[in-house]
């Protein structure tokens, strides 16, 4: 028997007191740092927007809240790419992106993306990892997948 | 389309926080399948009864909420994280940025998670959640409703939502519920009250089915 998909809604602004957890952010406690902001199209640091990143080989799962400075990081094993859920209070379904590290010189999802935005995907290194801001919209907006 | 748009004016937070350039299509073949290990998500034994995590019960209508997680094809979706977070009985959320003038509960934290069976199914003991004001709009009021987060069986399948309650009059004035255009998908967002279900003396019974779109990494024969 088929049936429709269950529609998804905003997680609001207070889904800090079910989803985070204290470990949430650290996959992996000796991974690779990666930490960023999430911004509005007005280039303001969103405090309540949740990031999820998994990836696959090996399986990990990092679940992190914003800051009130719209600050999250996640600690992850080394992968050549994450792939990164955005939940918000306004956002009425989640949004989809990848996080690149090392990206594999032929990788299939990169090649699909615009020329001119691919970079939006691209994390930068730092001195104890990398940084990769989410920008939901506007000048430099990140590239958000449909799956 | 059953999902709500991302540009929503109605719902007025989502001017800024909706992208305008087109989403780009993520081929199946490179879709990712693996679900994350629970590992330290796994709930405990009394997390899925928000009326015991206190020294006292909370205030308000004992219920208990129950379904089975699914897939398009009606199959079970075993061994899965839910999570559910809500206010309390008055409307208040225990959250610092809630400070409208309803009660907080001291017997109530509005959180719970468990795992479904092998049969997909789930069940969560709490209080009915209130109505409550958030200034959208004028006379802004959001029915009654429970935030459910699922993880599915993969990346693709991930869905939060919201529950939400029969018959409640504050449907056709919340832009969030009306976000969702689709007559028939709406009706999926709302529980059912059964009495079958409901357990004398102790509680009203409402049945919630969650169904997952999205890939779930299963290889299926593509109809060429």
């Amino acid at each position: 028997m088929s049936r429709g998909p269950t529609p998804s809604q905003t997680v609001g602004p207070y889904f800090a007191i079910g989803l985070p957890w204290e470990e949430g952010p650290v996959a992996v406690p000796e991974g690779v740092r990666v930490e960023g902001h999430v911004l509005d199209g007005a280039g303001d640091p969103i405090p309540d927007a949740l990031v999820e990143a998994w990836s696959h080989e090996p399986a990990a799962f990092a679940r992190c809240p914003t800051d009130d400075d719209g600050r999250w990081f996640v600690a992850v094993p080394p992968v050549p790419f994450l792939s990164v859920h955005v939940f918000a209070r306004g956002l009425l379904r989640h949004l989809t992106t990848r996080i690149y590290l090392k990206p594999a010189a032929d990788d299939p999802v990169l090649a699909s993306v615009p020329a001119d935005r691919r970079a939006t995907l691209l994390a930068e290194r730092s001195d104890d990892g990398f940084r990769f801001d989410i920008r939901i919209q506007g000048p430099g907006e990140t590239v958000f997948f449909d799956v | 389309m059953h999902d709500p748009p991302l540009d929503h004016p109605p719902y007025r937070a989502t001017a800024l926080r909706h992208p305008k350039e087109p989403l780009v299509y993520l081929p199946r073949e490179v879709a990712e399948s693996t679900g994350p290990q629970l590992g330290e998500l796994r709930p405990g034994p009394l997390d899925h009864d928000l009326t015991r995590q206190h020294p006292g019960e909370p205030i308000g209508e004992r219920i208990t909420v129950s379904g089975r997680l699914l897939d398009v094809d009606g199959r079970p979706i075993r061994d899965s994280l839910v999570e559910i977070w809500q206010c309390n009985a008055a409307g208040r959320y225990r959250h610092r940025w809630d400070t409208w003038p309803a009660p907080l509960d001291p017997n109530f934290s509005g959180a719970g998670r468990c795992e479904t069976d092998s049969d997909g199914r789930y069940g969560f003991v709490t209080i009915k959640p209130g109505p409550y004001p958030w200034g959208n709009h004028p006379n802004a009021w959001r029915p009654a409703h429970i935030h459910f987060s699922l993880l599915g069986r993969s990346f693709e399948q991930r869905l939060v939502t919201q529950m939400y309650f029969p018959g409640d009059p504050l449907f056709p004035y919340d832009p969030i519920f009306t976000s969702v255009r689709d007559e028939r998908a709406r009706e999926r967002m709302i529980s059912r009250f059964s009495i079958d279900s409901s357990q004398e003396n102790w509680a009203l019974a409402y049945e919630f089915d969650i169904v997952l779109g999205g890939r779930d990494g299963t290889p299926i024969e593509e109809a060429h």
